[in-house]
């Protein structure tokens, strides 16, 4: 309310931009976030009900654990995570540099159906058996190169924006943004330098061999995880939270500091997935240091977005956007501090390789990076749409506890299913053998399997709500009343 | 360009006087409890990598290395095994067998690697499944006695090795050996064996097909041969299943299932353990 009452006669008396923002395009992202995110979450639950019920791999090699489980992760992570991290960049950085997308609707739609068709050709060659074998990296040598353009290219998109800006500064949702696509471009390129057999064919081989390529990839892997799931979602952090909280953004300073912490520890940590294999021990300390310090630039993000509430705390009984942020944010803060925790070796001897990682990446995936993104959906869509609110709060509150209790399932199912997995790994017995057998823990774990199923059927059943919700809130016949517009400029734009 | 700084009516805080979309920034200071725990995360860092190795070319105060950390780890739990192993490997398998100390031990042992290594194919408790026999019962196919376990495992069933189990049942109809007919007949007839159901007519036309092509390794009477790994045929345990369809199966295309030479994988008092183990389900002689 304060910050409406302040900053309402300063938007009216800025110039508005006399260009229209390209909104059509992030209305097209929308919508691919929630398709993807809902092939997401679909072949997540299958895959977990493999793990169960292994009857459902159906005896065909298309459909078998190992091919669907990269499906799984990239859409999660690129169709949908990426989609995300797109389409909100174009609408916040549009809307905080007032400035329409550099290279116009061309290059927008361009990097859009580049991207779907990159996901897609992904996807099948998974199912096909076309991989690299490399985690979160699984694509041949040909779409790494077409990912590249497409890649540059939105590179070129954003950083032109950046320039052409009417704005003095760069907000800091930009920042984070410009470091994602940034690092990504670099990862994405040195992980995947490899020499294809033929020009004809889909076989190719890495640059690297041994140590050096296992050190490569979770250069790349680990961050994956810190600028495309971590700083990318808290640009868009950064930009919803205050938006749908109608309040300033808690610390300038402290996004400063965390941002260029966190930018600057992020890429050395990698090296704590390889912790106890042949990678030299100096190396694996580094890994685990440069993690430990990097939780608390981490824990900077989330106060900036938790202390950002204050003064507006009531708006989470009201506003479902701002509910989903701001548990988002929470989620995220308990997933860095779990992540530099198991990175210490000692901890790490007991999860490495358990069910615990599986958790962990799915408190941080399903509750940071999706709760985060549903919010930013939840508010765009109607934004975008030109409606006055969502269709209805009550489906999207039904989706919030669904989405919690889900997550609460899967992760808590996890838990207990890796930590036993890893004490009866480690075991013996009073005559020295080993107490347990691998199968054993298998059977162990199977009653947390079907728990972790449940917890994704919950997760899924939320989407589906949200799609639905999202669905009737753009169809709905009410038009937005010009005379209320709560946040000035940028409801302007998105009506033209 | 710095725009005016406000005062938050909330928090009582100056903002930056930035302005994007209507967000705006507060001039907070760093909280102060986050700033600290950032600087003692330093600390530790740099305390760490003091102790542990953190360069290439140095060791780290406290001299670890992974390396030589595993190494003494299992150094010292092969030494905790070794008297009990030095007895395994010193003492004949039928003197361990009446040994209850010893045999808890080997049983134990056996047991675990058992799991490790032959669950897969034998099932758990080594009840068996199509193609892969069970081991818990007194159906043997090489014998059951220790010795003769023993080298199964050592050398495992149609491998490269000199002394593995090896045997070659011909592939009556696909090379053309008996007609058709001839085996539908035999089929009957090893039903029979076993008194399953079966067509009395044809039966009777298969005890001559089965007593020139047969029953050199099968026996009289389906009574196998274990010598040669012949299967009984007279005991209603069937390895690839025991209707028509499966009969018909193994006299037209012969089976030959397959088993490693575990010598090549385990040491050798795993194997006696293991052998033990196996002697120990159900069956052994």
């Amino acid at each position: 309310m304060s910050l409406a009452a302040v900053a309402s006669p300063i938007a009216v008396v800025r110039p508005r931009t006399d260009e229209a923002l390209l909104d059509n395009v992030t209305r097209a992202f929308v919508i691919a976030i929630c398709f993807w995110g809902v092939v997401a979450f679909v072949a997540g639950v299958y895959i977990a009900l493999q793990l169960a019920f292994p009857a459902l791999n159906l005896g065909l090699e298309w459909t078998t654990f190992g091919r669907l489980r990269p499906v799984h992760t990239s859409a999660a992570i690129f169709a949908f995570g990426g989609n995300a991290m797109l389409g909100t960049s174009f609408h916040v950085v549009q809307r905080t540099c007032r400035a329409r997308l550099f290279g116009g609707a061309p290059v927008a739609w361009f990097i859009f159906w580049g991207y779907q068709f990159f996901i897609v050709m992904a996807a099948l060659s998974y199912v096909l058996g076309v991989t690299q074998s490399k985690e979160y990296a699984e694509p041949e040598w040909y779409l790494d190169l077409f990912l590249a353009v497409i890649w540059v290219t939105y590179l070129v998109a954003f950083m032109g924006s950046l320039i052409k800006r009417r704005e003095p500064h760069i907000y800091v949702a930009n920042w984070f943004y410009l470091a994602f696509i940034i690092t990504v471009a670099m990862l994405h390129i040195v992980n995947n330098l490899s020499v294809p057999v033929s020009l004809a064919g889909a076989k190719s081989y890495t640059l690297f061999a041994g140590v050096q390529d296992a050190m490569t990839q979770w250069w790349y892997g680990h961050n994956a995880v810190g600028f495309f799931l971590t700083a990318g979602f808290l640009g868009m952090m950064y930009y919803f939270i205050p938006k749908a909280a109608g309040r300033p953004v808690y610390s300038y300073r402290l996004s400063i500091i965390h941002f260029w912490s966190l930018i600057f520890l992020y890429i050395w940590a990698g090296p704590h997935h390889l912790h106890y294999t042949a990678l030299p021990d100096w190396a694996q300390t580094l890994g685990m240091v440069f993690s430990i310090m990097l939780w608390m630039p981490s824990w900077g993000g989330m106060i900036n977005g938790v202390m950002t509430l204050s003064g507006a705390w009531d708006k989470l009984r009201t506003d479902p956007s701002l509910r989903f942020s701001v548990t988002a944010v929470g989620f995220y803060g308990m997933s860095t501090f779990e992540g530099p925790m198991m990175s210490v070796k000692q901890v790490n001897a007991l999860s490495h390789y358990t069910d615990w990682t599986i958790g962990h990446v799915h408190s941080g995936a399903l509750g940071w990076n999706a709760l985060v993104t549903f919010g930013a959906v939840y508010f765009l869509v109607p934004v975008l749409w030109g409606k006055k609110a969502l269709w209805s709060t009550r489906l999207a509150s039904w989706h919030f506890w669904i989405a919690t209790i889900g997550i609460v399932l899967y992760i808590t199912a996890m838990w207990v299913s890796g930590i036993m997995q890893g004490l009866m790994w480690r075991a013996y017995d009073a005559l020295g053998f080993l107490q347990y057998s691998f199968v054993e823990t298998v059977e162990a774990m199977r009653p947390f399997y079907i728990i972790r199923a449940l917890g994704g059927l919950c997760f899924l059943s939320g989407a589906l709500l949200m799609v639905y919700n999202l669905w009737r809130t753009a169809t709905s016949a009410e038009p937005e009343p010009q005379s209320a517009v709560p946040s000035g400029p940028a409801v302007a734009h998105a009506a033209q | 360009m710095a725009a005016e700084t406000e005062r938050d009516a909330v928090t009582g805080r100056e903002t930056t006087g930035h302005e994007w979309d209507g967000i705006k920034e507060l001039n907070n200071p760093l909280p102060t409890w986050w700033l600290y725990t950032f600087y003692a995360s330093i600390v530790f860092a740099i305390v760490w990598s003091v102790l542990y190795p953190s360069l290439p070319w140095l060791d780290g105060v406290l001299g670890h290395s992974e390396r030589r950390s595993i190494v003494a780890t299992m150094n010292k739990a092969a030494a905790e095994q070794r008297p009990y192993v030095d007895r395994i490997l010193k003492t004949s398998l039928d003197e361990i067998r009446v040994d209850p100390d010893l045999l808890t031990f080997a049983r134990t042992g056996g047991r675990i690697a058992f799991n490790n290594n032959c669950v897969p194919c034998h099932q758990a408790g080594g009840a068996g499944t199509r193609g892969y026999p069970s081991l818990a019962d007194d159906d043997w196919l090489w014998g059951g006695t220790l010795a003769e376990i023993e080298q199964t495992i050592r050398f495992g069933i149609r491998t490269e090795h000199d002394k593995t189990h090896s045997s070659m049942m011909p592939r009556f109809g696909a090379d053309s050996m008996l007609t058709s007919a001839q085996i539908d007949d035999v089929v009957e007839y090893v039903r029979s064996l076993s008194k399953s159901p079966h067509d009395a007519a044809r039966a009777a036309r298969g005890a001559g097909v089965y007593a020139e092509n047969c029953v050199a390794c099968h026996m009289e009477g389906g009574a196998g041969n274990r010598e040669i790994g012949a299967p009984a045929l007279n005991d209603a345990i069937w390895l690839y299943g025991g209707d028509r369809a499966a009969i018909r199966t193994s006299v037209f295309m012969a089976r030959s299932g397959v088993m490693p030479a575990w010598q090549d994988r385990l040491d050798d008092a795993t194997i006696k353990m293991l052998t033990l183990y196996v002697h120990g389900l159900g069956g052994g002689k």
